[in-house]
């Protein structure tokens, strides 16, 4: 089947993050190469209420296209999906986004570990969490769903996250996780996207 | 965790042993719901589960309120209110009588706020609401109007937001740690179940709510849905949807016309 084949050869990265990731992720954003060749989605924990110009803000820091994920969007290379507030995002097997407001997972909505675990058996080992600074533990229990699925995850280092019990939740329960800074962190993503 | 092929034999069963047929609603969502409720029913097997499903209706039901999502809030997003207070209600109230359908109503809360808005109007004593959802158990909740109490700060914050000028605290009585709305403002609701697969129109709307619902849904089926709707609505009336769905892929957008700010409603043109 067609549709089956696209799949097989589409990789998404997906980035999650807490309080102080917004500042790492303004450090990473701008350095992602101008032809990165993976969609990537970013879930952030924030306040459900009025969009704050996150949006704009975020689009401000890229040389990609960068808008809030809508119902069905299909993910394109080239692009950065904000998951909306007060929605969990989940990955279709036809290269689709759903969402979902169902009950709040880790006090969160969207939550971190709802988009890695809905994301990992659909796209395996072409799938990279990536997951920054934050005072929760989700996304550490999604990080496990992905190495079980052949994805590969990567964690801000504690060290250097302005929260670090986020990535040192993460780093106890998904031990192949690679730690690095997030100039690093842009370095590989770049790597893995321009091969 | 159900893999995608016993997902799909799953839905198909389920379909030809119960009429439910939720083919068209979005797999990831819905898969992950599925695996929820496999994991806390704590059967053996997928075979198991399905045995289960398959051998009682009254189990059957249950399966439908735990795989769909019933979350909902009062005033749940109180622009959007503000929009309906502001602009909708108005133009509304130019007709002599006014039908309002709340489809995938969930436990009534959204309706509740509807009533509030009319009263607040001075419409209610002309309106009539129409409230259905596929699911009998959110239905039997919607009509007692009694809410936790621990909702109403929540509910109150939506309302002031929303524009509301009253004392919340005056809609309903608090009895222990529960909430009885006022049962004037539930004079005028009609609840029932309705499926949005399935069941076709059943009356002639000058507001059809439909929040929350289609995002659950594939393409093909929010389009079927969609062409439900227009059916059901007035000429001139309106179509008002969740923050995050709107009609523009559907056969019907070519006469409807988004009113002007960022709020999901849709007016009929013709
Ligand atoms: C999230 S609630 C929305 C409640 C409210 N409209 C709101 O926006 O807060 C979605 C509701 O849609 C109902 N639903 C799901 N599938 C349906 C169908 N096929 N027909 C009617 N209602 C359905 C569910 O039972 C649930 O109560």
């Amino acid at each position: 089947m067609a549709e089956k084949q696209v799949i097989k050869t589409r990789r998404l990265i997906i980035i999650g993050g807490s309080s102080g990731s917004l500042e790492a992720l303004l450090k990473l954003l701008p350095k992602l190469h101008k032809k990165f060749a993976i969609p990537i989605i970013v879930v952030l924990h924030r306040s459900g209420q009025a969009d704050n110009g996150l949006t704009e803000l975020l689009a401000a820091k890229t040389y990609l296209q960068l808008k809030e994920a809508d119902e069905k969007d299909l993910l394109q290379p080239g692009w950065i999906y904000l998951a909306p507030p007060d929605y969990h995002l989940l990955l279709e097997e036809d290269g689709s986004v759903s969402l979902d407001a169902s009950q709040k997972v880790n006090y969160s909505r969207p939550s971190i570990d709802v988009s890695f675990i809905s994301a990992a058996p659909v796209y395996k080992e072409r799938l990279t969490g990536v997951l920054l600074s934050g005072a929760n533990a989700d996304g550490a229990l999604g990080m496990q769903a992905i190495s079980q699925c052949g994805g590969r995850n990567i964690v801000q280092d504690p060290e250097e996250a302005a929260v670090s019990y986020m990535p040192e939740q993460a780093i106890l329960l998904c031990k192949t996780a690679d730690v690095l800074n997030v100039a690093k962190i842009a370095a590989l993503l770049n790597s893995i996207a321009m091969d | 965790m159900i893999a995608t092929g016993q997902l799909e034999e799953l839905l198909e069963n389920i379909l030809s042993r119960y009429g439910y047929d939720f083919t068209g609603y979005s797999r990831a969502s819905l898969k992950r719901r599925i695996d929820g409720f496999y994991v806390k029913g704590r059967f053996t097997s997928f075979a198991d589960m399905q045995r289960r499903l398959m051998d009682s209706t009254a189990y059957f039901m249950y399966f439908v309120e735990e795989v769909t999502v019933n979350v909902t809030e009062m005033f749940r997003d109180p622009a959007f209110y503000q929009t309906l207070r502001e602009k909708i209600l108005p133009v509304l109230a130019t007709y002599p009588f006014i039908r309002i359908w709340h489809a995938g109503c969930s436990t009534g809360e959204e309706v509740y706020s509807m009533a509030i808005l009319l009263k607040e109007a001075n419409l209610l004593h002309k309106s009539i609401l129409y409230a259905t959802d596929l699911n009998q158990a959110v239905i039997e909740k919607a009509k007692t109007g009694i809410y936790p109490i621990n909702t109403m700060q929540q509910n109150s914050v939506n309302y002031i937001r929303s524009g509301g000028k009253e004392d919340f605290s005056g809609y309903y009585h608090a009895n222990y740690n529960l909430a009885k709305f006022d049962e004037g403002l539930a004079e005028k609701m009609i609840f029932s179940t309705h499926n949005l697969v399935s069941d076709s129109s059943f009356n002639l709307f000058q507001l059809i709510l439909c929040r929350n619902v289609l995002i659950y849904f594939e393409r093909d089926l929010q389009k079927r849905v969609l062409e439900l709707f227009d059916q059901s609505l007035d000429s001139l009336g309106f179509l008002a949807m969740g923050s995050k769905e709107s009609l523009r892929f559907s056969s019907i957008a070519s006469h409807y016309q988004q009113i002007e700010n960022k709020e999901k409603i849709w007016r009929k043109s013709r």
